[in-house]
């Protein structure tokens, strides 16, 4: 199944790369795609105590499914104001 | 109510405009804004980055949450992404509601919430460097903001 990963900020800013398209087996959880991300870009490493994620725009916990289609989004911890 | 992220100058006016009501006694206005320094260091410029369709939507429920809380009339949220420059406004907030108690404690709570919750980040610019600020303000893994889905 297809899912798109969204980088932002300082994680998008170490991986190089801001959008990713990836192939996952049904039954992944949030965690398998961000450690299959690591294996990628093991850079990311550090910023995983501190990262919280998105599925589809609402925060989720890291044991989450990924439905089919989802997009996922890596979120650093957040600054505005 | 009114809630935007952009990378337009962001205007007091509209956002008082929008929450005006002939219920509300009262019109509380906030502004953030970018300010020199930061931890000692002199900050040249500012660059915010956003989610900006998830951002519009978590400013839309603390928005709401907010509403409630409180018994605010109307609420209206903006933040602004890009370069932006000493004095610039990042986040502006009009609420609105019958008597003023309400319109200062549902903006501190509101401005409190957005900081800790909108994905939304700022940058660092000074003379030879820049850094992404993650801040003390916002949660850490271990506090996922209420609402997460198990």
């Amino acid at each position: 199944m297809q899912v798109k990963v969204l980088l932002f900020a300082s994680v998008a800013e170490k991986a190089g790369v801001r959008k990713i398209q990836l192939d996952l087996e049904r039954g992944d959880r949030v965690c398998d795609v961000r450690d299959r991300l690591l294996r990628a870009y093991p850079q990311l490493s550090p910023h995983v105590p501190t990262l919280m994620y998105a599925l589809d725009e609402e925060y989720v916990r890291e044991d989450a499914l990924v439905p089919d289609g989802a997009t996922l989004a890596l979120i650093p911890p957040v600054s505005g104001g | 109510m009114l809630i935007r992220v952009t990378d337009q100058e962001l205007r007091t006016d509209e956002a008082v405009a929008a929450v005006a009501s002939p219920r509300a006694g009262a019109i509380d206005v906030f502004l953030g804004v970018v300010r020199d320094n930061n931890l000692g260091r002199e900050v040249g410029y500012l660059e915010y980055e956003a989610y900006p369709s998830m951002a519009e939507r978590v400013m839309r429920e603390i928005a709401e949450e907010a509403k409630e809380r409180f018994g605010l009339e109307d609420c209206a949220v903006l933040h602004r992404t890009g370069r932006l420059e000493i004095g610039e406004t990042s986040l502006l907030i009009a609420i609105s509601s019958a008597h003023r108690s309400a319109a200062f404690e549902g903006g501190r709570w509101l401005v409190d919430a957005i900081k800790k919750q909108v994905p939304v980040w700022k940058k660092e610019v000074w003379g030879d460097g820049g850094a992404w600020i993650e801040g003390p303000e916002s949660l850490g893994v271990q506090q996922a903001p209420a609402g997460v889905r198990e």
